[in-house]
């Protein structure tokens, strides 16, 4: 070993030294996710930081931000250095990779189902002992009800909603595209207010008292039904309805400056280990763990679950469906 | 006049500011680096796509409705914020209460509180089981997620406007005026017709014009009580936050860029007409 490299090594060695107490602080993590999952994720964030104590001794902070999913990776792609996204629409993580290139094109197959550790479904929610007889599509186009549901040009929520509709038209009406248009055309006419997100169509429906039926994730359905026993309200999931995953994924590009690659992989992968998928189940998630599937088997009905692909063929085709000028657009206009 | 003239000048005199050259300047900077840059940035944003993906944009039929939803509501509630505004700046000024200076605070609560704030409040009073709602609801007049909705949001968020521009004017009215009026045997009517309104008139209308401009983009008031109904009560900064979703930012700067000149133009029409009405009631 000559005398540079001998140098060399021992000003690595200082170099990680000093280095070394700086890492060893309190690390930092940015969790940047859906609006209405704050309550989920700051119950998993304690989970993790128990587990990864126990793994490796270290104490780290998880940060959360929560906003419209589509806002958020907006935020992202303006630079807002997030280290994992938890949306609640492909496209949004999508579009990290399309227009911000932070994220490999292929980030859906780096983590089991699709990177969706969780999923929902659509479900309707309806007043005290249903009093309009709801329980399927075809009553939500009755002329004596009125649907309560976010704006689907704002809200992955009602985008679900509307090809969950459209998937149970497809099925119904066959071959037959002028009688799945009239059914959703019909569908939209119904709904009385469109707000421009989940939560705010929750709060239409149930503190202001407004529609008969209220459209949403089967979760949200179950947690309002939850948090407001004295109203009595009955949770309706029909026969057929949309898949909707949850897609996870790391920014690579800004775990990579922010030195966090480890944490955020194991923060994501965490989320398929039983205990989280148990947490999840219990926020009226349904997940893919057999042991916790097999625990609630009777709070999820066994429905008929429609993939994206099915119902559209692709997201990008989904998404043509809500661009402006789309069929959306047409079916709403007067 | 001439007098009025010289007292101008010898006000002038006395600066506090350091040298005109200097104050004009500082004040031409930051003018310039909190409105015109981020203005002519949206302006650039916008041209980047042609004119005619431009026009393709704002002419779209839902846009279309949007804005004329927008400038339908906007009119009605300065209109409203006109009549109620004065009323208010009467009170203020001519009469003296128990809690006037109160109510003057009062007076500027839709400018503190956040908008978003102000629309879920309206929106809880306004629906079919809040307050007012249930009382509306019974002669059949629905507020909440209608065009009268998103009325009642804009004129609660600008009709500080219209109080605060005709305060200082009538203030300086001198009520002898009025009282010669009346001694003469002028009825009510006529005193507010012929003696205050010419006088206020101006102050009204540069407060209506105001009151108009922050209504076109008006928001988080509006967006809790419109009920957002396609082609009905979608507000324009709606249609501007659609385009955001769908991650068209060129879309969404092109309609922001009709809006902005459209209150851009209004406040300036109002300014030059203002200066012309000033200098007409000054004899000049």
């Amino acid at each position: 070993m000559t005398q540079t490299t001998r140098s060399l090594i021992t000003a690595l060695a200082l170099a990680i030294a000093v280095t070394a107490p700086a890492s060893a602080q309190t690390r930092e993590l940015l969790n940047s996710s859906y609006d209405i999952a704050r309550e989920l994720f700051a119950d998993y964030n304690t989970l993790f930081k128990a587990h990864w104590k126990e793994q490796t001794g270290e104490t780290v902070t998880i940060r959360q931000s929560h906003a419209g999913s589509s806002k958020q990776a907006r935020a992202i792609l303006q630079g807002l250095k997030a280290d994992v996204v938890t949306y609640n629409q492909v496209t949004d993580v999508n579009i990290l990779a399309e227009r911000g290139r932070l994220i490999p094109t292929d980030w859906a197959d780096r983590l089991p189902n699709n990177s969706s550790p969780y999923y929902s479904t659509m479900a309707f929610l309806v007043r005290e002992g249903n009093p309009k007889d709801i329980d399927n599509w075809d009553d939500l186009v009755r002329e004596d009800v009125d649907l309560i549901m976010p704006n689907p040009k704002t809200s992955g929520n009602a985008r679900y909603t509307f090809l969950a509709a459209m998937g149970y038209a497809q099925q119904r009406f066959g071959d037959d595209p002028e009688r799945i248009d009239a059914f959703l055309s019909d569908l939209l006419e119904r709904v009385q207010v469109f707000d421009s997100g989940g939560r705010g169509s929750t709060t239409t429906f149930v503190e202001r008292g407004l529609g008969d039926v209220l459209l949403t994730f089967e979760s949200e359905v179950n947690n309002i039904a939850t948090l407001h026993p004295d109203q009595r309200f009955e949770v309706v999931v029909p026969e057929v309805s949309f898949r909707a995953e949850f897609p996870v994924t790391m920014i690579d590009a800004n775990v990579e400056a922010n030195g966090t690659e480890d944490l955020a992989r194991a923060y994501l992968e965490h989320l398929y280990s039983t205990e989280a998928q148990r947490l999840l189940a219990g926020f009226n998630y349904r997940v893919h763990d057999d042991t916790v599937q097999a625990e609630n088997a009777d709070r999820f009905p066994n429905v008929e679950l429609l993939s994206v692909e099915e119902i559209a063929g692709s997201w990008d085709n989904a998404m043509e469906i809500f661009a402006s000028g789309g069929r959306l657009d047409q079916l709403q206009r007067r | 006049m001439q007098a009025e003239a010289d007292s101008i000048s010898s006000s002038v005199a006395k600066r506090v500011l350091p040298g005109f050259g200097l104050s004009l300047g500082v004040s031409l900077f930051f003018l310039g680096l909190v409105v015109l840059l981020p203005i002519t940035g949206l302006f650039i944003r916008a041209a980047g796509m042609g004119w005619e993906a431009f026009w393709f944009v704002i002419s779209d039929p839902r846009v279309v409705a949007a804005f004329r939803v927008t400038v339908l509501t906007a009119l009605a509630a300065s209109l409203f914020n006109c009549v109620f505004g004065v009323l208010m700046a009467w009170v203020l000024v001519r009469y003296s209460f128990p809690g006037r200076r109160l109510l003057d605070a009062l007076m500027d609560l839709p400018f503190a509180l956040p908008t978003a704030v102000a629309g879920i409040t309206l929106a809880a009073l306004f629906a079919e089981n809040g307050w007012y709602g249930q009382a509306l609801a019974r002669v059949g007049i629905e507020v909440a997620y209608t065009p009268l909705g998103i009325i009642v949001a804009m004129a609660f968020t600008s009709v500080p406007f219209v109080v605060r521009t005709v305060q200082p004017v009538l203030e300086d009215l001198p009520g002898e005026d009025e009282e010669a009026a009346m001694s003469l045997g002028a009825s009510d009517l006529t005193v507010f017709r012929r003696i205050l309104l010419p006088s206020l008139w101006p102050a009204i209308v540069t407060g209506g014009g105001l009151s108009f401009a922050r209504s076109l983009g008006e928001y988080g008031a509006v967006i809790f009580i419109a009920g957002n109904s396609p082609y009905i009560s979608e507000v324009i900064s709606l249609m501007i936050l659609v385009r955001l979703e769908e991650y068209d930012f060129p879309a969404a700067s092109a309609i922001a860029a009709v809006v902005l000149t459209a209150s851009l133009v209004l406040l300036l029409v109002i300014n030059i007409w203002q200066e012309r009405s000033v200098k007409r009631l000054r004899g000049g």
